[in-house]
């Protein structure tokens, strides 16, 4: 597929933050916009039910 | 000694909201050691290593939090612990209206997303990272211990799609003028970079800045890009993209070496590049020439900014200290050294500042032992016990298990540096210190005090602490350059504007004092 670096660094940053929550806000203090996701371990960490969870979905 | 601990089951908290909590607990009076830390696997070995067991934290998993304190005191204990609701409160940030559960419910309910910036716990960030991709995002992956198979698969999906991922493991980057993750604060301009390492690029973005042109975009890869293996993908992918992109003028590559067949793909590549290419692969010993008229190789992140200023047509230089006020100043300090003070100990915070500063000793002949060697036989075995010169990476993974990095967490440094005073042979003490966002707010006063009790622990037997440092940021960061370089020379800290002559300095000064014990 075509490389859409170029578009990367040319359009405006929309950013997903999923984590620590300063890495957003360092972008909003440079007026991008930054949709946070409250992120938790999925199936309280069980890897096991994790791989289970991503088959099913 | 006395401790105890709080579980709370299911309350998930980011490892920097976990470090704040930490360091007011370790500021306690009374507090010996302490732990804020979610009970994953590894975590709850650190809890058992300061002598937290018990089967009800066995029992808690990554989705739980466990704080822990130890004190010779019971009652320092139980009051600290009673405090923790207040501590977990006044540090919560008031929850934002638009949070989503997950990367596809956020990336659904806003299609102009083109980035993914993801700084979860490594055994998990493979599996945000590729949902990230399958929604069309670029990605930037700060998370550390991403197992090597799962970043070539994201990097072959990513590649398929188009997309770039910067990381794992990948601290710094600036796009279209934007820093991201640790990045300092810089001017837009015609130098564009990409390279592997996250401190060696903010380095070089600062210094462009402070020589007063600017950085059209810097391309972070994570430190394993350029693996045979990963196969420089991030690396190939991004030198493309800043060929194509008009604003950039000149390209800089700043890395550890490239494992060979890597190297070759992507000297392969540099030959056709329209334009000038200025590579700094740190700690290769190999020439590289025959790759075009556009090729450079340097030595070291100064000449690389000075290169990429000079094909960029920029009338701007590199800052950089006088040579005549260098060479004062070595005499001073060499001549208030005791007559047993030989050695140099360096404390980063930056890992590409240790190997560089290795790169810069090795080249006048000096040999240096460090817990990340440039040289395999100068491994230093035990970390915490520097032999002769030694430089220490405190961002090394064994100094950051379950604690943040020396970046924005000084409480190893500040140990160790009290550790390396008190050894009367050590001469010369190198620090550096890191600005920018994400940082710590105040990198210089975390290490003040800790340097002062050095300095007089020196003086105390006869002795002349010579201190010297360089700060990587720009004027423009939030914690203010000039203050910082202000407070650390108040104190007696030698100021240097980059590591690589900071590194000289200390070079020139061991060489001086060996010609003046050998009467040369």
């Amino acid at each position: 597929m075509e490389p859409k670096t170029g578009e990367l660094l040319t359009n405006p940053i929309v950013a997903i933050n999923v984590g620590v929550q300063d890495f957003g806000e360092a972008l909003e203090q440079q007026a991008v916009k930054v949709i946070y996701v409250d992120w938790a371990p999925p199936a309280g960490g069980d890897q096991e039910m994790i791989d289970l969870l991503d088959q099913l979905l | 000694m006395a401790s105890g601990f709080v579980i709370r089951k299911n309350e998930y908290y980011d490892s920097v909201f976990l470090m704040r909590i930490a360091k007011t607990l370790n500021e306690e009076p009374g507090v010996q050691q302490s732990a804020v830390v979610m009970a994953t696997d590894a975590n709850k070995k650190l809890l058992s290593d300061i002598g937290i067991t018990a089967s009800s934290v066995d029992q808690s998993g990554p989705n739980d939090l466990v704080v822990a304190v130890v004190s010779e005191n019971p009652a320092v204990v139980e009051q600290v612990l009673a405090t923790l609701d207040q501590r977990l409160q006044s540090f919560s940030k008031p929850t934002r209206p638009a949070s989503y559960r997950s990367i596809d419910e956020a990336a659904l309910s806003n299609t102009d997303t083109n980035l993914a910036v993801i700084s979860v716990p490594g055994e998990f960030a493979a599996r945000e990272a590729r949902k990230a991709l399958e929604r069309g995002n670029h990605v930037f992956l700060f998370s550390n211990n991403v197992p090597l198979d799962e970043e070539i698969e994201l990097k072959q999906i990513a590649q398929r799609r188009g997309l770039l991922v910067m990381g794992p493991d990948c601290g710094t980057g600036i796009i279209n003028g934007i820093g991201i993750g640790f990045a300092n604060i810089v001017r837009r301009g015609p130098v564009g970079v990409v390279g592997a390492s996250g401190t060696g690029l903010q380095e070089f973005t600062s210094l462009v800045h402070q020589a007063g042109s600017g950085i059209s975009h810097a391309i972070g890869t994570g430190s394993r890009d350029l693996l045979d293996a990963v196969g420089g993908i991030t690396t190939l992918m991004g030198f493309d993209a800043l060929e194509s992109d008009p604003t950039t003028r000149v390209i800089a590559i700043i890395s550890k070496p490239a494992q060979p067949e890597t190297l070759q793909r992507l000297m392969e590549r540099i030959q056709k590049s329209s334009k000038p290419v200025i590579a700094c692969f740190l700690g290769l010993e190999r020439h590289l020439a025959g790759y075009g008229p556009n090729f450079s190789q340097v030595q070291s992140i100064d000449e690389a900014v000075e290169l990429a200023l000079y094909h960029a047509a920029q009338k701007s230089k590199l800052v950089v200290r006088e040579e005549a006020d260098m060479e004062r100043l070595a005499e001073r300090e060499i001549n208030a050294w005791a007559p047993q003070q030989r050695y140099l100990r360096g404390l980063f915070a930056g890992g590409t500042f240790c190997y560089q500063s290795q790169q810069v000793l090795r080249a006048t002949g000096i040999p240096v032992y460090s817990n990340s060697p440039l040289d395999k036989r100068y491994h230093l075995e035990n970390p915490d016990i520097s032999l002769e010169n030694s430089l220490i990476d405190l961002g090394d993974d064994i100094y950051t298990q379950g604690i943040p990095h020396p970046m924005i967490y000084a409480v190893q440094r500040r140990k160790r540096i009290a550790v390396e005073a008190a050894d009367p042979e050590v001469a010369i003490l190198l620090l550096d210190f890191i600005l920018g966002y994400i940082a710590s707010p105040d990198p210089a006063g975390d290490l003040l005090d800790a340097i002062q009790d050095a300095k007089e622990t020196a003086a105390m037997r006869g002795a002349n602490l010579t201190v010297v440092a360089s700060i990587c940021g720009t004027d423009k960061d939030p914690q203010d350059y000039d203050r910082q370089k202000k407070v650390l020379e108040q104190v007696g800290v030698h100021v240097f504007p980059s590591n690589t002559q900071a590194a000289r300095f200390c070079a020139k000064l061991i060489l001086a004092a060996q010609g003046a014990r050998h009467g040369t």
